[in-house]
């Protein structure tokens, strides 16, 4: 039981990591390679108040608020670049991120922080506070995608030119997307650090980006449910099979790969395409009794 | 209701608009004609303010907006269909136009898009398919649809005959007239001068950037000149 529960509170961290990354990337279409840096921002930052004797209920927001406001300044030092520059503009701000930490012996160096304090909710408690908030970042996500910011982000995503030319202010929903999706990684963060009582300056490196990545795309780009779905499998398949876990970079990389190539809307696109076919065929069918 | 002063724009150092002036009357059509290159689409993309203004001033009612972000001229009342239509192809047609009153209050959107209906009912049998897999006429119905969902003043089309079917562009022009009617400015670049005296109530040819005829369409159609050298065999 104690296992599943540290299972179930890990993959509903992952699901508001991915689920923060998807706001960026899934709903206004912009790539990032660095979300780690952002989810680490929130771990240390509200690490280094708990250990401090800050509560945890302060820091949750703080961290929630550190990393928001590092992803404004990289989303303000990225509204000049898009597509593969962007994708290496945050993959550099992920590598940045990490070189930062290690040498600084406020935040541990390379030895992390550890004897993190536990918030005192039990096992069980703390498993329940995740899985809330996870629910709340889901059901955001899915009010978001229907307001009027959704639709912009939607415009955004497929045209940014033409989004600016009927008038959207792009800027403005850009940082929007990258201030919010940042903060809500920095949520994950400073679960995270809480879970596991122990950070590093690995706990948050690049394979960690690309294992978000991976979930925003295999669970089909933008679309709540599916993220949500591949965020738990994904996190939970490594703990159940040895394999997964020893190839676990090589294994998101290429999974990350298969489903650019020839699945571009991940899972969610599967089943839609594959519901609209079974469509097809039901009135095939019909037609066929009906004389 | 638009004035342009001595309009010059240009892409950084090259200068594709030279000393551009001309005005646009309220409830009028105005077209903007001249060869591939001549900065027919420049102008109205400074005037939307996507290029550079390198000097001069637009006025919108008589304010000086050459300085004014995109965004606060859309909600001024100007609308873009820019060149290529440049659908948000993934996207559906309704989610097409409801992006296209982004500059307008939410709830004035049911009755916006139906005013767009009631001009392209080929849009209303269409609204869940996605602008990608329209026809060309459809999309450019939609491109002008999603401009009118702004509630333009002034409207600007850049070549709505392009690659269209006679009857397509019958189908537009017959939209244009229905909003000049209805008090709209319109801002119409066409590259066939026969084409534009079909609508327009005064014409500007430019070459290489500069004005070089401009005048009302009846004096367009009367002087040997112009007909001449910019309506070629396409002699009335
Ligand atoms: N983004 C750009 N950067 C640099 N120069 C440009 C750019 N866009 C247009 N130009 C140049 O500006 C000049 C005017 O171009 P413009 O597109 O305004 O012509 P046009 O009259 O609309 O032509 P067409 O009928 O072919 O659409 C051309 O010489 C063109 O090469
Ligand atoms: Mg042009």
């Amino acid at each position: 039981m104690e296992y599943e529960i540290t299972l179930m509170t890990l993959a509903g961290i992952a699901v508001i990591a991915a689920l923060g990354l998807n706001l960026i990337t899934g709903f206004c279409g912009q790539i990032s390679l660095g979300h780690a840096a952002f989810y680490g921002a929130g771990a240390y930052g509200a690490a280094m108040l708990t250990t401090n004797g800050v509560s945890f209920w302060l820091a949750l927001p703080a961290g929630a608020l550190v990393a928001g406001a590092l992803g404004l300044v990289v989303g303000l030092a990225s509204l000049r670049v898009r597509h593969d520059f962007l994708a290496i503009t945050t993959m550099g701000v992920g590598f940045l991120f990490i070189g930062v930490v290690r040498q600084q012996d406020a935040l541990g160096g390379e030895m992390g922080i550890y004897a993190i304090p536990d918030p005192g909710l039990g096992r069980l408690g703390y498993m329940v506070l995740v899985v809330v908030l996870a629910g709340l970042v889901a059901a955001f996500s899915l009010y978001l995608k229907r307001s009027w910011m959704g639709f912009a982000f939607d415009a955004i995503a497929d045209d940014e030119d033409t989004a600016l030319m009927v008038g959207i202010d792009v800027a403005r929903y850009k940082l929007a997307a990258f201030a919010m999706g940042t903060a809500i990684a920095g949520v994950a963060g400073v679960l995270y650090a809480h879970e596991i009582k122990y950070i590093g300056p690995d706990s948050f490196g690049f394979p960690e980006s690309i294992a978000m990545l991976a979930m925003v795309a295999v669970g089909g780009i933008g679309s709540v449910g599916g993220v949500a779905f591949a965020a738990v499998v994904m996190t939970v398949l490594p703990h159940w099979l040895q394999v997964v876990a020893e190839y676990k970079l090589l294994l998101y990389g290429a999974l990350l790969f298969a489903v650019m190539r020839f699945s571009p809307g991940g899972l969610a696109g599967l089943v839609r395409s594959w519901r609209t076919r079974a469509g097809g065929f039901r009135i095939a069918a019909t037609g066929k009794v009906e004389p | 209701m638009l004035r342009l002063t001595e309009l010059s724009a240009g892409y950084g150092a090259f200068t594709a608009v030279h000393g551009l002036s001309l005005a646009v009357a309220p409830a009028s059509v105005f077209a903007l004609v001249g060869a591939n290159g001549a900065g027919k689409s420049s102008t109205i993309m400074a005037i939307a303010g996507h290029v550079t203004v390198q000097g001069g001033q637009v006025e919108l009612d008589g304010q000086d907006i050459t300085a004014l972000p995109v965004a606060r001229r859309v909600s001024r009342g100007i609308a873009l269909v820019p060149e290529g239509r440049r659908l948000f192809g993934d996207l559906s047609v309704r989610d097409n136009l409801m992006i296209g009153g982004y500059a307008r209050p939410r709830r004035d959107e049911a009755e916006n898009r139906a005013r767009v209906i009631e001009m392209f009912p080929r849009l209303g049998e269409r609204l869940d398919q996605a602008a990608g897999t329209l026809s060309g006429g459809e999309q450019q119905m939609l491109a002008i649809g999603r401009a009118l969902m702004a509630r333009p003043r002034l409207l600007m089309v850049d070549e709505v005959s392009l690659g269209l079917m006679p009857a397509a562009i019958d189908v537009c022009y017959a939209a244009i007239r229905r909003l000049k009617e209805a008090g709209v400015s319109v801002l119409l670049v066409e590259q066939s001068t026969a084409r534009a005296l079909e609508i327009a109530d005064r014409v500007c040819v430019l070459e290489s950037g500069r004005a070089v005829w401009q005048g009302s369409a009846e004096e367009a159609r009367k002087d040997p000149a112009m007909i001449e050298a910019y309506m070629g065999l396409a002699k009335v």
